[in-house]
């Protein structure tokens, strides 16, 4: 399966998802303009992967900032995560950043997926 | 040549960091988030205070950016579809203040929804966001109908608004919106 590597800008989240290695994650700032059209190839990749998932995925969300408009489309890739068996989530936030830890504690109320939290 | 003086005045009587008036695009947002950014950063101000200015400076600014390209006013108008972004800061709290046109049709609508999230406490506001993040797909716009609860909720005060006449067809909106500096 082809890795998706975006590389993060001012206001786009860098985004790995490499089955061979196990590397999966959403890092930085998402502030796009579009968030729909942003996130479309991630949500398409996330489900082909889901046809051929390893057995076990650790899925990381390392995000700095995102906006309103992103936390909708950040909650369609963890519905679409949620269809894949095997899957876990990690949510990493700043240890000072209590509204990331938040955001990740209701999103994890949103969807069947176990989470794990770490901070960084 | 006074109202040089006299803006200059008012900025620094309000206690004003920022202004910004003009058109609104995605580029002139990040231009304004780079600013201020810098200016909370030089002032050493706390990663918490600074995160909450930022999150509700992004949803102020895009919300501009989202509702100015639906007015068309005729040419020549005096009133400008221009809108302006504001931010003041003194040792209490910081205040991020927006003003744009909005079509008279709109305000019974968003004062209901502003005066409904005004009324929610912190768990009620948590309930809005999760009921809608369920429950709203994206706009054309590309909103989620998120960004008010998000100001809400990150502010933890109410939302200040009004409403000014413009002409026949638009009134002004004003917003603002702040952020304690004191620790809780």
């Amino acid at each position: 399966m082809e890795i998706l590597n975006l590389k993060g800008t001012e206001d786009t989240p860098t985004i790995l998802l490499d089955k061979k290695n196990g590397i999966f994650e959403i890092s930085g700032r998402s502030l796009p303009e579009d968030s729909a059209e942003f996130y479309k190839p991630v949500i398409e990749w996330i489900n082909a992967y889901g046809a051929e998932a390893n057995p076990t995925t650790e899925f990381a969300f390392k995000l700095e900032y995102f906006n309103t408009a992103s936390s909708k489309l950040i909650l369609d890739v963890l519905s679409a995560l949620e269809e894949i068996k095997g899957m876990k989530v990690i949510w990493y936030f700043h240890d000072d950043d209590e509204d990331m830890e938040e955001a990740g504690q209701e999103f994890s109320e949103l969807v069947e997926i176990p989470f794990e939290f770490k901070t960084y | 040549m006074n109202y040089i003086y006299d803006l200059h005045r008012t900025m620094m009587s309000q206690k004003l960091i920022l202004v910004y008036d003009g058109d609104f695009t995605q580029e002139t947002t990040k231009s304004i988030l780079a600013m201020a950014e810098r200016n909370l950063d030089s002032s050493g101000e706390e990663s918490g205070i600074k995160r909450k200015v930022f999150n509700v400076m992004v949803e102020a600014l895009q919300n501009i950016v989202k509702h100015s390209s639906e007015q068309g006013l005729t040419a020549g108008s005096l009133v400008s579809k221009s809108a302006i972004f504001m931010i003041s800061k003194d040792d209490k709290k910081y205040c991020i203040m927006t003003g744009n046109p909005i079509p008279k049709g709109s305000v019974a609508k968003l004062t209901h929804n502003l005066d409904d999230l005004n009324s929610k406490d912190k768990e009620g506001l948590k309930e809005m966001y999760k009921e809608i993040i369920k429950n709203t797909q994206i706009s054309e716009k590309g909103g989620a109908g998120l960004g008010f609860v998000d100001m809400a909720r990150k502010s933890g005060e109410k939302l200040e608004f009004t409403f000014h006449n413009m002409d026949a067809e638009y009134d002004f909106f004003c917003l603002k919106v702040n952020i304690s500096r004191e620790k809780e």
